[in-house]
């Protein structure tokens, strides 16, 4: 067939037929042509896509050195000067869908290249990519493999024929968050009207604007006695040892953190900082009293105003993180927490 | 984060300065910090002083995981002990 | 006993100066210097020049302070634009004179950086329905020194002198088509409509000084509680524009006389609804002021016994909040509440395009996003102040390019998302 598409492809350890968990150390290589799920992107596309190198890396690998892996990357594909750059699909697995976006998003700013790459609608690699390029949505298994296929072939081929493209409803990719201006049929005031009468009729109708919409929660039971409660201390301002060891991000951060504190009394300036990237540091660094109050809350528990103070503290960056994160970790928090005979929780936030 | 918690059945408080934020997002029981940088401190006062008002607001907070409330509230903090 | 309104439109297909302001076949012809000497009875402008802007000429018109559609009632009955030339009777009811296709713009030096740019062909042209008017535009410069308020007042008089002045020309020519509105009182409403769910429409009008303002039966907003409107009321010019909120969402004079909420919900009106009124809701800034004002509007609604209303926003930002608060209070009576506003969602689509939020605003009607950016080609002629561009909201040092043309945002474009729903703009997430 003349004038194929030139296609790179990424996968992981897996996808590229090397191993499990346990090749998920595996430095990034190359593989010329198509690898496994390549071949049936290839077959897909009826011919036209022709998978020219495989760039295949170990999902921890990927993970710790995503950096690396990305001039790596960026150095095999410009070499080649494929067409089109695929990743994935990567469904569920955060951390190869962390690296497909990544490692897209570094490809389309770089060279200018086409990319695309498909995942779950919580993979944690959506949320810092979606507004800058496609991702195809997908389930959370690897069995939706022969539906997702053809639609990132599809997208594929509409955006290098420039052809334009539908609705996220139509062409099955993530709302990438952009709103952009269209006619409609009827004026503003028309659709007002009619949208009116539904809601009126109790019929179902769609608002054109949906607003981020916050649930609430029934209230837990309340602590019945105080002077029998065990209380943890819980805090989003990057309360952290000094040095943070463990690598809490400045903002939108991946993860939160559990830290022995015993019978501590005091937080200080010299084992103690914050990693919070939101607000001036001068004075939680001085006295983190000031953001994870341990020193009111040991002179409490002394004087009975509650039995015990859980003798760790957890500790995120609610910096521009993303929702989906921080209601996971809330989540988590709370259910370990309640493992641990906590009976209350006393959360600051900056 | 505290509503999560609270979904897993544990009081929990949030002490904050945007209070407006924290009803927005769906807290049930709420504190107002002193400010931003430092929710629990004041950098303006002495070392002494600060600790009595960080007790304060503790102990506020108490109160809050002691309440039984039927909707977001954001609790007070009581005259100076 | 029923009252109504009879609107009669007279339709124009050509605008030119003449000796006499008359029509004639469809042709409107102006005495241009009897009508700028009336205008120029306002002594503190310096003068006063009426060009005229046909739809498909290569003219553009910056910066456009307001735009009012000619209307009149026959002399010895009451007058349009209540409040603003010497008597403040109801209108409303009786006969309303319109010259159809016809539309004053009110120009001349800028009074604040919220004016707007109408283009009669091109891109721009697509972007507001002024375009498609022939338009009557009163150039008009000030006394030296005039401070800001009185510049403000004397071109917004002039704008309403001229509309009425057109108007009364309206009212001794033949009209073309009538259309007849009933004005029934409540009990009447309730009677004849019984069954039928009984709507209200609320026209948020910003208040809020600093000339963003709107005057009602001729009295600031500011000073005003909410207060009802039957539709014919708007009809007949009871609200008057006084804001320069930014141009894409300013409900100007026409959009008011021509409100297409009201239009769309009278089309509906005795079938699948009963539309009871309106109200014209101040908006100001401070919390309490919104507080007092969303709750008075409660309390009428709840009086009325209404089960739907549509909401309108005027400008943007702190209106917002009003907009929830409205939907909060609505929602939790089981009022069933449409929202219709715009956004201001960045040039890239990806920014928050509401400054508040609620659960209770699920329906909401967008009338586009007002950062979307164009490049309009250069037009032959320039009526106003073409280098006005680079200043006004929309436009931005750099955005007069040196052939002519212009880049900005269609938020400097009069009416382009305007927030009573005229145009058939939206935005949709991709």
């Amino acid at each position: 067939m003349m004038n194929r598409t030139k296609v790179i492809h990424y996968v992981n350890q897996f996808f590229g037929q090397i191993g499990g968990e346990d090749k998920a150390g595996i430095p990034p290589q190359i593989k010329e042509g198509p690898v496994g799920v390549g071949k049936l992107i290839q077959e897909a596309s009826g011919g036209q896509f022709e998978i020219v190198r495989t760039i295949l890396c170990g999902d921890n690998y990927a993970a710790e050195h995503l950096e690396e892996v990305g001039q790596i990357v960026l150095k095999w594909v410009e070499e080649v000067k494929p067409d089109l750059f695929i990743a994935g699909p990567a469904f569920a697995a955060g951390r190869y869908g962390m690296a497909c976006a990544v490692l897209c998003m570094g490809v389309q700013k770089n060279l200018s290249i086409p990319v695309l790459t498909a995942m779950h609608a919580n993979n944690p690699g959506v949320d810092s990519a979606r507004k800058d390029i496609y991702i195809i949505e997908t389930g959370d298994s690897t069995r939706e493999m022969k539906m997702v296929i053809p639609k990132m072939v599809g997208l594929a081929k509409k955006m290098l024929g420039d052809i334009s493209i539908g609705t996220p409803q139509e062409e099955g990719y993530l709302t990438r968050g952009i709103r952009i201006n269209v006619r409609a049929e009827k004026r503003g005031s028309r659709r007002a009207v009619e949208m009116l009468l539904k809601k009126l009729k109790g019929e179902p109708f769609e608002t054109e604007l949906p607003l981020p919409q916050f649930d609430r929660v029934v209230p837990a039971p309340p602590i019945a006695d105080l002077s029998k409660a065990v209380i943890a201390l819980v805090t989003e301002g990057g309360i952290v040892p000094k040095g943070n060891p463990d690598r809490i991000e400045a903002h939108n951060a991946s993860k939160y953190c559990k830290y022995f504190i015993g019978n501590a009394s005091d937080l200080t300036g010299e084992d103690y900082q914050t990693a919070h990237g939101g607000y001036d540091p001068v004075y939680a660094n001085e006295d983190p009293d000031r953001v994870l109050p341990l020193d009111a809350a040991r002179l409490l528990e002394k004087e009975g105003a509650f039995a015990r103070l859980y003798d760790h503290y957890y500790v995120t960056v609610g910096n521009v993180t993303a929702v989906a994160s921080a209601v996971r970790y809330g989540r988590e928090i709370g259910e370990l927490l309640l493992k641990e005979g906590v009976h209350g929780v006393i959360l600051t936030s900056t | 984060m505290v509503k999560e918690i609270e979904r897993a059945g544990l009081p929990a408080v949030q002490i904050c300065a945007i209070v407006p934020i924290a009803l927005t997002v769906g807290a049930n029981r709420i504190v107002r910090a002193i400010a931003i940088p430092h929710p629990t401190g004041d950098p303006k006062i002495e070392k002494k002083e600060e600790l009595v008002l960080r007790k304060r607001l503790l102990k506020t907070a108490l109160i809050g995981l002691h309440s039984r409330i039927q909707e977001q509230t954001v609790f007070k903090s009581e005259d100076p002990f | 006993m029923m009252d109504e309104l009879l609107l009669r439109k007279v339709r124009i297909e050509e605008v030119m100066f003449g000796e006499k302001s008359e029509v004639v076949n469809h042709i409107l012809r102006i005495n241009c210097e009897e009508l700028t000497r009336y205008l120029q009875e306002d002594q503190r402008l310096r003068s006063v020049e009426i060009k005229i802007a046909r739809p498909g000429e290569k003219k553009r018109i910056i910066p456009v302070k307001d735009v009012l559609e000619p209307r009149a009632k026959p002399e010895g009955t009451s007058t349009t634009f209540p409040g603003f030339l010497g008597t403040a009777e109801p209108v409303g009811t009786g006969i309303t004179y319109v010259f159809d296709r016809v539309a004053v713009v009110t120009c001349g030096k800028l009074v604040n950086f919220q004016e707007g740019l109408i283009d009669m062909t091109g891109p721009g042209a697509e972007f507001s329905l002024f375009s498609k008017k022939l338009n009557v535009v009163l150039v008009m410069k000030p006394l030296e020194n005039l401070g800001k308020h009185e510049h403000e007042e004397a071109v917004r008089v002039a704008g309403v002198k001229a509309a009425h002045y057109l108007g009364l020309t309206a009212t001794r020519s033949p009209y073309d088509t009538e259309t007849e509105f009933q004005v029934a009182t409540g009990p009447e409403l309730g009677d004849i409509y019984r069954g039928l769910p009984k709507v209200i429409y609320i026209d948020m009008v910003i208040a809020q000084g600093l000339l963003h303002d709107n005057y009602i039966y001729g009295m600031n907003a500011q000073g005003s509680l909410p207060v009802f409107l039957s539709p014919t009321e708007l009809m007949d010019g009871a609200i008057v524009s006084g804001n320069c909120a930014a141009p894409c969402h300013k409900n100007t004079t026409y959009h008011q006389q021509n409100n297409p909420i009201v239009e769309d919900l009278l089309s509906e009106h005795g079938k699948s609804l009963c539309l009871v009124g309106t109200i014209a809701m101040p908006v100001r800034t401070a919390l309490m002021d919104k507080e007092r004002t969303c709750t008075q509007v409660l309390k009428m609604v709840r009086f009325l016994g209404i089960q739907g209303a549509i909401v309108s926003e005027d400008g943007g930002g702190n209106p917002e909040a009003d907009l929830m608060m409205l939907a909060r209070l609505f929602e939790k009576e089981g009022i069933k509440t449409i929202l219709v506003t715009d956004e201001y969602a960045g040039r890239d689509g990806a920014s928050q395009g509401l400054a508040d939020v609620t659960p209770e605003a699920d329906a909401i009607v967008t009338n586009g996003n007002g950062n979307q950016y164009v490049t309009l080609p250069p037009m032959e002629e320039t009526i106003g102040h073409l280098e006005a561009i680079e200043v006004i909201t929309g436009g931005h040092a750099g955005s007069l390019r040196p052939d002519g043309s212009i880049e900005m945002e269609i938020a400097g474009i009069m009416g382009s998302t305007v927030e009573v729903g005229s145009e058939n703009l939206k935005t949709i997430a991709v």
